[in-house]
């Protein structure tokens, strides 16, 4: 288990360099430069300021410089567009995102799996096809539309909930039911597909010969194999559920993450973006051990004990 | 009383593309503590009246059609679901083939096999656990207490097959359905198995339905044989009684189809030569005994096998000396593999032209490694591969092209070697193209039509898919492939593994002919000895990679040298009865 861990924390310190590399030159390769915008500077401001945030260097300097800075000072540079370190930024934000894609991450499972389990249960019974068509929809209407919708037809209706807004535990609600839905209609699809394709496994008939109930052929031995590729989903969906929707944040005005992500670009906000990436590619990556950990645990087949087996 | 009667059950599949009747009309019975064999091929529904009886059949598109199914004085096929389910488990246990996929993977061995006690009896996990580690020690898995915390794929196929009878056997029913319960095994652990089975069904007074397409298995166990064909019953009886003076053509050629150790034939006899089939215009057939039966056998065994020495002085083919392939296994990201697998450790051989060299061994054994390491499709880590004079192993895979067009290989699986998504005129293209074999499509599709009758297929087969033919059509049709570029040497990697036996006969003596009319030099892997021994002039016995015995197939089966070959030849089930 220790090896596999280390293994896999320097395979992800390598998939993070790899990202930050791509990030940082296609981020130069962006026509302009951070204050190209700026009206009003004079040409020497202007030089100053480069030189304040190390934009006169070399290129390949200012490669180096940004993972030394990180690794020596836990500096993430600072924002170009705010004039605030980048760390700070991201901790004051990604709380709010953290929170919402959490509680997403609840209405996803808790709608997606049990619906997955009923169609699965139910093959091609109408009780599947309304499920499935009602998943379907769900994949395809965008959170843009579905957000509206609800402001108007249920926050407008529902005394207490607001339309839009962000502090109070209920505020929380409806932007999480949008950004969920989504993966719950995902959730949904992959959990059906995974407990027929156990259905149909030759160890169900042998349970089913021992006399053991369809329920608890369905719990005991259906379960936990069938939810191995909801699981593998949930591992990347849950970093983006929590890195925070610039679409989802627009629309209920919750202060997350994810405007950050699209202001640093048209902002050309370099140290942001790179800051932002490199957050989001650790979270992808922590998710997806999480998510083989979790499977080593559904599967004991794939249980890393250090590669004995 | 008898324990179990079915009479006139009727079980039908629905489909759209019509009506398949499984199980047509069928009768039989079996009394306490009695060992019922019922022997057919794929498809002749013997695994369906098993999952009849218990209700395990996925109705749509199964119906039981008619017929009554009457255990102990109590009607199976009327009882409610949840009155059912107190029976499966508790009074008639159910054993399957593919002991690798019966059993559940997320589950600890325990748990499996106390689940059965904790749903029918009212006892206490302790006391079930107990209970499932002393059937486990019966059945005999050394450890039983350590090892029932393990999971499935912990143990090897023998062993969790044992685990399933365990399973079954837990709960003392009246009534085992074994249904191929040693198919997927090694030979010597069938063997074992059969054992087990045997001492158990004596202990504990067990009645077993053993379903199972091989007749030595049968022979070899069963106190009553029925014989199913095509959904119906053609002969039923003692055991000693059928297999002697078998009345039924079907069972005729059956028994006479299937190569034993004493075979001297060139050619095997089939089915056909014993079985005359009239299909009715309603779909309904007629079977009875072919009117040249007599003659035709008369005229195969008078054919003895006797051109073995006359090839003797031929030249030597392929020449393998000192031959290695290692797999590696384990290890991550930066650190290097802690497991090394000695597939092929050191193995010698040489294949004389137009002669076929047999190789023969347990799964595992390196056989197919060997085979494909000796086509090159397998990196080897040393030794030397002299095919006609000429170094394979230290060719480059481009400079090996020449010699794919002179050597080939038919595989196990026709499903699976061929693609789908080819036509088969398709399939039998690419290789000429690859090779530059024939000047333009006409010409090749000459020689497909003409390769195609030669395995017995025709024209007419040219624009089909795979999927439209059957197993044994599929693999005439992978012969075919093989023989599209002209080789002079074949690898034949189990290639009637996964036949019934009456097709298993006819590509075997497709082979042959084919040997004869082409001077084709084989080399015949397979894990079944009597089938081994019927091709092979000489044969090589391997084992973890090594080889155990070599020499001319004939006095190797006469007077076997390793204990191994020993061993393996004791395992083949009950041949006085077949012989």
């Amino acid at each position: 288990m220790p090896r596999f861990l280390i293994d896999r924390l320097l395979q992800g310190v390598l998939v993070l360099f790899a990202l930050y590399t791509i990030t940082f030159f296609l981020a130069k390769a962006m026509p302009g430069e951070p204050f190209t915008s700026e009206k009003n500077i004079s040409a020497e401001t202007k030089a100053n300021i480069r030189k304040l945030y190390g934009l006169d260097k070399p290129i390949w300097e200012q490669y180096l410089a940004y993972p030394k800075n990180i690794i020596t000072e836990g500096s993430f540079g600072i924002s170009t567009s705010k004039g605030r370190p980048v760390i700070d930024i991201i901790t004051q934000s990604f709380p709010n995102s953290l929170i919402l894609g959490l509680c997403a991450l609840g209405f996803a499972i808790g709608i997606g799996v049990p619906i997955g389990i009923l169609s699965a249960v139910r093959k091609n019974s109408w009780i599947d096809w309304v499920c499935m068509t009602v998943a379907m929809v769900g994949i395809c209407i965008p959170s843009f539309t579905i957000g509206p919708l609800l402001q108007i037809y249920v926050a407008a209706h529902i005394p207490g909930l607001k339309v839009a807004g962000w502090g109070n535990l209920e505020d929380i609600l409806l932007p999480s039911f949008t950004l969920g839905l989504v993966s719950a209609a995902y959730l949904a699809r992959l959990t059906r597909g995974g407990i027929l394709e156990v259905l149909s496994q030759d160890f169900v008939r042998t349970a089913r010969a021992k006399g053991v109930s369809p329920i608890q052929v369905i719990l005991k031995h259906t379960l936990r194999g069938g939810l191995l590729p909801a699981v593998a989903y949930l591992g990347p969906a849950f970093a983006a559920l929590i890195s925070g929707s610039f679409i989802v944040e627009t629309i209920f005005q919750v202060p997350g993450m994810g405007q950050h992500f699209v202001n640093a670009a048209t902002t050309r906000d370099e140290f942001l973006l790179l800051g932002l990436s490199l957050f989001f590619g650790f979270l992808i990556v922590v998710m997806n051990l999480l998510a083989d950990l979790l499977t080593g645990l559904l599967d004991p087949r794939v249980r890393h004990t250090g590669g004995t087996n | 009383m008898s324990l179990l009667k079915i009479k006139n059950l009727k079980t039908y599949f629905h489909t759209r593309g019509g009506t398949n009747r499984a199980v047509d009309d069928i009768s039989f019975s079996i009394d306490k503590g009695e060992i019922v064999g019922v022997v057919g091929e794929s498809g002749s529904g013997k695994s369906v009246t098993c999952h009849t009886m218990l209700g395990l059949l996925p109705q749509p598109p199964a119906k039981v059609e008619g017929g009554t199914v009457t255990f102990d004085g109590e009607e199976l096929l009327d009882l409610s679901q949840p009155l059912l389910r107190a029976i499966r488990g508790k009074r008639i246990s159910m054993i399957f083939q593919d002991p690798m996929s019966c059993l559940n993977p997320y589950l600890r061995i325990l748990d499996q096999i106390t689940e059965p006690i904790l749903i029918h009896e009212n006892v206490s996990r302790a006391t079930a656990e107990a209970r499932a580690i002393e059937m486990m020690t019966k059945v005999g898995i050394r450890d039983a207490e350590a090892r029932a915390r393990s999971y499935p794929h912990e143990f090897s196929g023998g062993m969790r097959q044992r685990v399933m009878i365990a399973m079954a056997l837990v709960t003392k029913p009246d009534l085992l359905l074994a249904d191929e319960p040693t198919t997927a095994l090694d030979v010597t652990v069938q063997a074992r198995i059969l054992k087990i089975l045997r001492d158990l069904k004596d202990d504990l007074g067990v009645a077993v339905l053993f379903v199972t397409h091989d007749l030595g298995v049968v022979a070899e166990l069963a106190d009553r044989v029925v014989v199913m064909y095509r959904g119906k019953i053609v002969e039923q009886g003692n055991t000693q009684d059928l297999f002697k003076n078998p009345s039924h053509p079907y069972v005729k050629g059956l028994l006479a189809c299937r190569p034993t150790l004493e075979t001297q034939y060139r050619i095997l006899p089939t089915v056909e030569d014993f079985l005359q089939t009239k299909i009715e215009e309603d779909g309904s057939y007629t079977l009875s005994d072919h009117p040249n039966a007599e003659d035709r056998l008369a005229k195969l065994t008078s054919e003895v096998n006797s051109d073995k020495e006359e090839k003797a002085t031929l030249t030597s083919l392929l020449q393998v000396s000192a031959l290695q392939v290692h797999f590696h296994s384990g290890g991550g990201f930066l650190s290097s593999p802690h497991k090394t697998v000695k597939a092929v450790d050191g193995i010698d051989l040489q294949i004389t032209r137009g002669r076929t060299l047999g190789l023969v061994g347990e799964s595992g054994c390196g056989k197919t490694t060997l085979g494909r390491a000796i086509l090159r499709l397998q990196e080897t880590k040393s030794g030397s591969i002299l095919y006609d004079k000429n170094e394979l192993t230290k060719l480059s895979q481009p400079e090996m092209l020449p010699f794919r067009k002179r050597m080939q290989i038919i595989f196990q699986d026709p499903y699976a070697s061929l693609n789908p998504r080819q036509t088969i005129e398709q399939a039998l293209t690419e290789p000429m193209l690859v090779h530059k074999i024939g000047i333009n499509q006409s010409e090749r599709r000459d020689r497909i039509v003409s390769l195609l009758e030669e395995v017995g297929l025709g024209a007419e087969f040219l624009l089909r898919y795979p999927h439209e033919f059957s197993g044994g059509q599929r693999q005439r049709i992978s012969v075919a492939r093989a023989l599209a570029v002209e080789p002079e040497f074949i690898v034949c990697d189990e290639c009637v593994s996964a036949m019934d036996v009456s097709v298993q006969a006819q590509v075997l003596n497709l082979l042959r002919q084919l040997q004869q009319r082409r001077n084709l030099t084989y080399l015949f892997i397979s894990h079944d000895l009597s089938v081994v021994k019927f091709m092979s002039d000489d044969m090589i016995v391997m084992k973890n990679g090594k080889v155990m015995e070599h020499g001319n197939a004939d006095t190797i089966y006469k007077n076997p040298q390793s204990e191994y070959t020993l061993e393996l030849l004791d395992a083949i089930p009950s041949s006085s009865l077949l012989g």
